[in-house]
């Protein structure tokens, strides 16, 4: 390297860092990949909420659907629920996980704000959620027909999310499932 | 009153502060079973932190974990299969000392390069400064050097 290039290694050096930081400003620490993804729905036998039956993956599994984890201490839950009703409405299935929350207050929130789910899985003292890796409500699980976990959503569900990244998720796994 | 009666508290209070960070309390069958769950619970990290071990978030989910924890070391489960099993869930994020795989190698790795690319960038600074220092003088240059030394003790 001639003397005169080498004059300009620390600008290199700084360029390449800066561009190295840069880059970090952009991403979220907080997105943590799932150890799940593209494993079987874990193994569960847990109450169904306003029901005296006990459901396990067999039961839920069979076509392409949403696992929401959702509680009533959860605020962002109560943000999503909305959302979640339209989803419902449109034809997407989805299933509740109450995550770690009191079966009478969650039969309540159901009463007054809606019911977008097939069923939730009572899961009181979060075991299922340990199992899928569950950090916090609200969380959605992205599960295929043949039960494997494609996607874990952390964080509400808003019409933006769904357009733009989960929506293309959901509509592989249908595709998948009617391509034989 | 002596010092020395008050060394024994203060011995205590800085010694005791890094003991104080778990909130409930577990009964463990044996001390050596406590001893590894205070060690896993400071190596594992909260998920739902950014930078905080089990032991010390008060996080519902660090609650969860340190309970699991707990059953885990008194179902008699080996330290290895705690960290697997807690991996198995919440991926390399949970252990401080995350294994070696073609995913953490560059945090593995990275304080070694730039550890050689130090070395390296002192080597060469140190080999091209040197020529100029060792450089033999010549008999020109001693034969002022004398004169320089000579006049110097003159004036002393």
């Amino acid at each position: 390297m001639g003397p005169r290039l080498k004059l300009f290694l620390p600008l290199v050096i700084f360029a390449s860092l800066a561009l190295f930081l840069y880059r970090g400003l952009d991403l979220d620490p907080r997105a943590l990949p799932s150890a799940l993804i593209d494993r079987p729905v874990p193994e569960f036998s847990l109450p169904v909420l306003g029901q005296e039956r006990l459901v396990g993956p067999a039961d839920v599994i069979g076509e392409p659907a949403l696992f929401n984890v959702w509680a009533t201490w959860c605020i962002s839950c109560r943000v999503e629920h909305p959302y979640l009703q339209q989803l419902a409405d449109r034809g997407v299935v989805i299933y509740g996980v109450n995550y770690k929350d009191e079966s009478a207050a969650a039969q309540r929130w159901l009463d007054e704000l809606g019911d977008p789910y097939r069923l939730n899985i009572v899961d009181a003292e979060g075991t299922l959620g340990i199992d899928l890796g569950v950090y916090g409500a609200p969380e959605t699980y992205f599960v295929d027909a043949a039960g494997v976990i494609r996607y874990r959503h952390v964080g509400i569900i808003d019409e933006k999310t769904w357009n733009t990244v989960l929506e293309p998720v959901y509509r592989e796994m249908q595709v998948e499932r009617s391509a034989p | 009153m002596s010092w020395k009666v008050l060394l024994g508290p203060l011995l205590g209070l800085f010694l005791s502060a890094p003991v104080a960070a778990v909130i409930e309390t577990y009964e463990f069958s044996n001390p050596e079973l406590e001893q590894r769950y205070q060690d896993l619970s400071f190596e594992l990290r909260c998920p739902k932190c950014q930078n905080q071990n089990i032991a010390d978030s008060n996080a519902p989910i660090a609650q969860d974990l340190r309970r699991l924890l707990y059953q885990q070391l008194e179902a008699g489960a080996s330290d290895e299969e705690i960290l697997e099993y807690m991996v198995a869930r919440y991926g390399e994020f949970v252990r401080y000392r995350p294994s070696f795989s073609s995913s953490t190698a560059v945090l593995w790795l990275a304080p070694l390069i730039l550890l050689l690319l130090a070395l390296g960038v002192a080597l060469f600074a140190v080999r091209s400064r040197r020529p100029a220092a060792t450089e033999p003088l010549s008999e020109e240059e001693r034969q002022k050097v004398r004169e320089l030394l000579a006049r110097g003790d003159r004036k002393a």
